[in-house]
């Protein structure tokens, strides 16, 4: 279902023994191509990552792997956050533009009728 | 020409080829050229491919082609297909709606089954916001089994099929004869829980389209059904699903590479769809050009002719989605896109909200 409870944690950290932390497996559960896709490519548009890529582990669990590896071994958070932040950004940015337009085509579809 | 020249000139042709790479799409004879996205740092030297949002909200637009109360079809140009590839996911399985969850059959003599009959009245839609709706607790069992004006619609279908006393002797049509023996969606009465009626009595609840056939009746059958709808997704079930169908198409590029003219004209325009290819008259021949490419269907039928596959370019612009929404008449098509981007926001927020509380070590 669409809400959780808020037993089951939404994202965990898989770490290989003695790797540092920018490479990290990040394990995102009740997520698919939506989020994966789109996230992978705000993170892959970022100067600090070496590598960015997820895979639905099988068709039957519901969780992606999505891994990060950073240059420089700078913490794999970091272009978690922003990935997710540019991601929110730019949904804002998409929705008000879309609210904007149809509102202007509403109006003028209004005015030849009157 | 000098060495010089020739060399410039081969890195403008450079240039404009790893431009294409970037922005189109190549339809060619034998397959689609370039279909990845590939405007990653570090691919082309000379190119700032990291994110700007500053860049984004310069290039971003969209235009509205038509709107009205079932369907839509807009552009949404300067984006990645990542993103606008969710917003397509999320409007056909993430966008939630009201539909029939659980069917209480008190009585049913007609000839279709019991479970056949729920699963009809499960797909049909249900014109209630589902933004005035709680979703529904499935997690713990018993507990929270009763259904609550929150986050349930009830919903009664009470019908008895009988003899219709005025009919003429001799008459053969069932529309004559019988009285109720169609049962359509329309039958659906809606029993407001709690303050429901006070709460949505302008926006009263009932099915979308009012001649759904349910199911046919004979005298003496009879059909007494409750119905409780709950909140939901398409991921879950179809029946959630708020659109009959959203798409994208990516916007078509026909360039012509040299002057066709005559004949073979008249051959280029009937390659494409109608309205794509337009033949201009000048001193008497008759020359083609591309008046709206946004018309054709790709068919690539062009590149079956030889002497005219040369002629042209077929392209597609990679960043250019022609978005087609049609609701099933729950919500308003530009409801619905609004609803999908706040979807992905809310997925964003979720995982970073997680984040912060656990800190990640």
């Amino acid at each position: 279902m669409a809400e959780e409870s808020d037993k089951k944690p939404k994202l965990e950290v898989v770490q290989a023994d003695g790797a540092d932390e920018g490479c990290v497996t990040f394990v995102m559960h009740d997520e698919d191509h939506t989020l994966g896709n789109s996230l992978r490519y705000m993170i892959m548009k970022n100067l600090d990552v070496e590598f960015c890529g997820y895979t639905i582990t099988h068709p039957s669990e519901s969780k992606i792997n999505f891994r990060i590896q950073t240059r420089g071994g700078s913490p794999a958070v970091e272009p978690l956050r922003k990935g997710l932040n540019d991601l929110h950004e730019v949904c804002q940015h998409v929705l008000n533009t879309f609210q904007a337009r149809v509102n202007e085509f509403k109006e003028r579809q209004d005015q030849p009728m009157e | 020409m000098s060495t010089l020249d020739a060399r410039r000139v081969k890195m403008a042709a450079v240039r404009d080829n790893v431009e294409e790479i970037r922005s189109r799409v190549i339809l060619g004879e034998f397959g689609v050229k370039n279909v990845h996205t590939t405007d990653f740092p570090g691919n082309y030297p000379g190119f700032d491919d990291s994110w700007d949002m500053k860049r984004f909200q310069k290039n971003f637009r969209i235009d509205v082609v038509h709107l009205d109360e079932s369907s839509m079809e807009f552009d949404m140009v300067g984006i990645d297909a990542a993103i606008a590839n969710a917003f397509r996911r999320i409007l056909l399985a993430e966008v939630p709606t009201m539909a029939i969850e659980k069917v209480f059959i008190y009585n049913n003599t007609s000839i279709v089954q019991d479970e056949v009959l729920a699963h009809r009245l499960g797909l049909i839609p249900i014109k209630a916001d589902p933004r005035l709706f709680e979703f529904k607790n499935t997690g713990e069992e018993s507990a929270e089994d009763e259904a609550s004006e929150i986050d349930t619609i009830q919903l009664q279908l009470k019908i008895k099929c009988s003899r219709n006393p005025r009919a003429s002797k001799d008459s053969s049509d069932p529309r004559e004869l019988y009285l109720n023996h169609m049962v359509y969606s329309r039958d659906i009465q809606w029993i407001p829980l709690g303050n429901q009626a006070d709460v949505f009595a302008d926006s009263c609840i009932r099915p979308v389209h009012n001649d759904i056939l349910i199911a046919q009746l004979r005298p003496g059958q009879e059909l007494d059904i409750v119905m409780h709808c709950i909140k939901g997704i398409a991921k879950d079930h179809a029946k959630f699903s708020p659109v009959a169908t959203a798409s994208y198409r990516l916007l078509p590029e026909i360039t012509l590479l040299e002057p066709v003219e005559g004949e073979q004209a008249e051959r280029l325009k009937r390659c494409f769809s109608r309205g794509v290819i337009d033949l201009e008259d000048v001193r008497g021949k008759k020359v083609a050009k591309v008046v709206n490419s946004r018309l054709d269907t790709c068919s690539r039928e062009v590149l079956r002719h030889v002497d005219l596959k040369n002629l042209v370019k077929l392209g597609r612009v990679r960043d250019h989605f022609i978005f087609t929404v049609e609701s099933t008449g729950i919500l308003p098509p530009d409801v619905l896109v609004t609803e999908a981007i706040q979807v992905l926001m809310a997925k964003c927020q979720r995982l970073l909200g997680e984040m912060d509380s656990t800190d990640m070590e």
